[in-house]
């Protein structure tokens, strides 16, 4: 062998192992701070939970003690608005697409929009609901939040239930219609049925995406110090409370925002790990 | 380059196959024809909801930005005020009624362009160890936490970013740019890029708090979304394309760059643009890092505001009816920003992926 092809050979193989450690390294970069993160949140927070904090309201600016029990009441509340309207409108939308509008150019077109309302900012969605809701009753409430919210569920309920209705099996519904099934009871009883763990897979991410969500509540439900789970006041919530106690001056206000952000992520997680653990195990092992 | 679907994969196959002659006769029976009809028009109306309320968005949007449009026109998006005492340019002081947006722009522009820096080489490297060297049993542990980092909060971020982040930039990364790039030699040689010295990127108080801060923040919020895209689009290239690069003697590394990278090129610009859209409206986080202030400054350890921040801190606090439009039509240009950046990486990921369902699982 020629010296020349060996040395080339050499700086290739070079090249290759440069190439692996730099795609390691961007790994661990990539995940260096995600343990930090987690690492802050169990620290911080795990030293900041207390009985208090699921139980008492907060105390007023500066004093030491108190708790959050208004916001995850608050968020409760918020969030059912938010599933109430956002997951059957999502559902509907997602049969649609994949039962009576399948390959239509108007399918595609509600297949596009909602992958752009996917991308709106949240932001937006807290001014477009203040100035449908907030604007039109002269004041903020839990309502206008949850309805925020709900538009948000909405694109990623659709896309995800239009992909696992796609999966179930043609010939699922061909036995159902043979046997006499009306088809819109075919379709709930036996599409929907059988694609349903799929189903909540997607309203459980998109709720788990929206219940950390902070800026379409910034003027919506505003935020409260004191119980409420009125529709029609102001309510505080999980996210808000953390905001506003983080970029305030107090160090009791701090240890309540890494305690609250521990709870919320613990819920995100929880979510999410039950999630993957379902689509893990098949999602259509009864269809197939 | 198309893949013919495995024979297992029943979405491709339901997707693709035509309604069935017998499906068809089932359908058309008399019985229940009417129930039918009012089902899919329902499902219709629930379909069509999602344009209403894009429709509805913008409606809103625009009659709401009405008044500051009228007052400043196009120019609310460019002009300044020049300040009568300290012949500093005025963008914005509500108390007597100037808005003009530029320093939103500027804010987020410069911080997204900063996320995307960083973010773009790290979820490239990522996507490329998960799809092409990863061992197996590391494979779903890493993308598993990867999608996690997805799904914390904004606000989880803003609050780890204030107390963690921020001193770590100011103490021990901002001093090393500072060094570098207020060098005498380098100052001297470099004088004409403007970039150095104490008015150029690395100037001024080193705070924490700013455009690099809220930069890096958004670094890491994005680096999962494109980092899940990247990964799918290299997944989508087929193994043949591997098989035959392999073949004919090339490296690993050289298999990546002939074979996956070439080939999904396309859908990592998607995915990238995609991460783009993401960072140019994230609120909560830069909100909290960004330090609020409505300026111009070159330097990235200057304070700023972004498009989304400002109406986050302002919103609620409008005095005016003309302060409260001006930050609508703020708003809508986000809206329309994000609108167009998504609908261009949609295209261009849909591009790529539609028909391509061969997964390296």
């Amino acid at each position: 062998m020629k010296p020349n092809l060996d040395l080339r050979s050499l700086w290739r193989t070079a090249k290759d192992r440069i190439a692996t450690g730099l795609a390691i390294l961007a790994t661990l970069l990539v995940v260096a701070p995600l343990v930090a993160i987690f690492f802050y949140l169990i620290y911080k927070g795990a030293s900041s939970l207390n009985w208090a904090f699921f139980t008492e309201i907060p105390k007023p600016e500066g004093e030491v003690g108190g708790g959050m029990a208004n916001a995850i009441v608050g968020s409760a509340v918020i969030l059912a608005v938010a599933s109430f309207f956002g997951i059957p409108i999502g559902i509907g939308g997602g049969i649609y697409l994949a039962e009576f509008g399948r390959g239509t150019k108007l399918a595609n077109a509600v297949r596009f929009t909602a992958d752009v309302l996917n991308g709106v900012p949240s932001i937006v969605m807290g001014i477009a609901a203040y100035s449908l809701i907030v604007m039109p009753m002269h004041h903020f409430s839990s309502f206008a939040g949850g309805v925020a919210l709900g538009i948000m569920m909405i694109p990623t309920v659709t896309r995800t239930t239009e992909e696992m209705l796609l999966m179930v099996p043609h010939s699922v519904r061909e036995a159902a219609l043979g046997l006499g099934v009306p088809n819109w009871r075919s379709v709930i009883s036996i599409t929907l049925k059988t694609a349903s763990p799929g189903v909540i897979t997607g309203c459980m991410l998109a709720f788990a995406r929206v219940a950390g969500e902070t800026a379409p509540l910034l003027f919506t439900a505003l935020g409260n110090q004191f119980w409420s789970v009125s529709l029609n006041h102001e309510v505080s919530a999980l996210p808000l409370q953390i905001y506003n106690y983080a970029i305030s001056p107090y160090d009791d206000q701090h240890r309540q925002a890494w305690a609250g952000s521990l709870v919320l992520i613990a819920l995100i997680v929880i979510a999410v790990s039950l999630v993957r653990f379902f689509t893990s195990r098949g999602t259509l092992k009864g269809a197939s | 380059m198309r893949v013919a679907a495995p024979v297992g994969d029943l979405s491709t196959q339901a997707a693709d196959a035509p309604v069935s002659a017998v499906r068809r006769f089932l359908l058309a029976r008399g019985s229940s024809r009417w129930a039918d009809r009012v089902f899919s028009g329902l499902m219709l109306l629930c379909a069509l909801a999602i344009f209403a309320i894009v429709a509805l968005i913008a409606a809103e949007l625009l009659s709401q930005s009405q008044p500051s449009w009228h007052a400043f026109g196009l120019s609310f998006f460019y002009h300044y005020n020049v300040d009568p005492v300290t012949h500093l340019p005025l963008f914005w002081d509500p108390v007597n009624g100037v808005f003009y947006a530029l320093p939103f722009i500027y804010g987020t522009l410069v911080t997204s362009l900063v996320a995307l820096c960083i973010a773009v080489p790290l979820a490239v490297g990522l996507a490329v160890f998960l799809t092409e060297m990863c061992p197996r049993w590391l494979r779903s542990p890493l993308s598993f936490f990867t999608e996690l980092l997805a799904a914390i909060p904004s606000v989880v971020y803003g609050l780890w970013a204030i107390f963690v982040l921020i001193p770590l930039l100011r103490d021990n990364i901002n001093p090393f740019f500072i060094a570098i790039f207020q060098q005498p030699t380098l100052v001297r040689l470099f004088a004409w890029t403007h970039l150095f010295g104490d008015d150029g990127l690395f100037g001024g108080v080193n705070l924490g708090l700013g455009l690099l801060g809220a930069g890096v923040i958004l670094a890491i919020m994005i680096l999962p979304i494109i980092a899940a895209l990247t990964r799918e689009v290299m997944s989508a290239v087929p193994n043949s394309q591997r098989e035959a690069a392999l073949a004919l003697g090339a490296t690993r590394w050289e298999m990546i760059r002939i074979a996956v990278l070439r080939n999904a090129r396309i859908g990592i610009v998607g995915s990238v643009i995609l991460g783009l859209g993401r960072a140019l409206g994230e609120t909560m986080a830069v909100a909290m890092v960004i330090g609020n202030s409505p300026e111009i400054h070159l330097s990235l350890l200057s304070m700023g505001h972004s498009m989304a921040s400002v109406i986050a801190n302002e919103f609620t606090e409008a005095t005016s009816d003309m302060h409260r439009s001006a930050l609508i039509e703020v708003g809508l240009a986000l809206f329309l920003v994000t609108i167009l950046v998504n609908a261009c990486a949609r295209l261009l990921v849909w591009a790529v992926t539609r028909g391509a369902t061969a997964r390296v699982q």
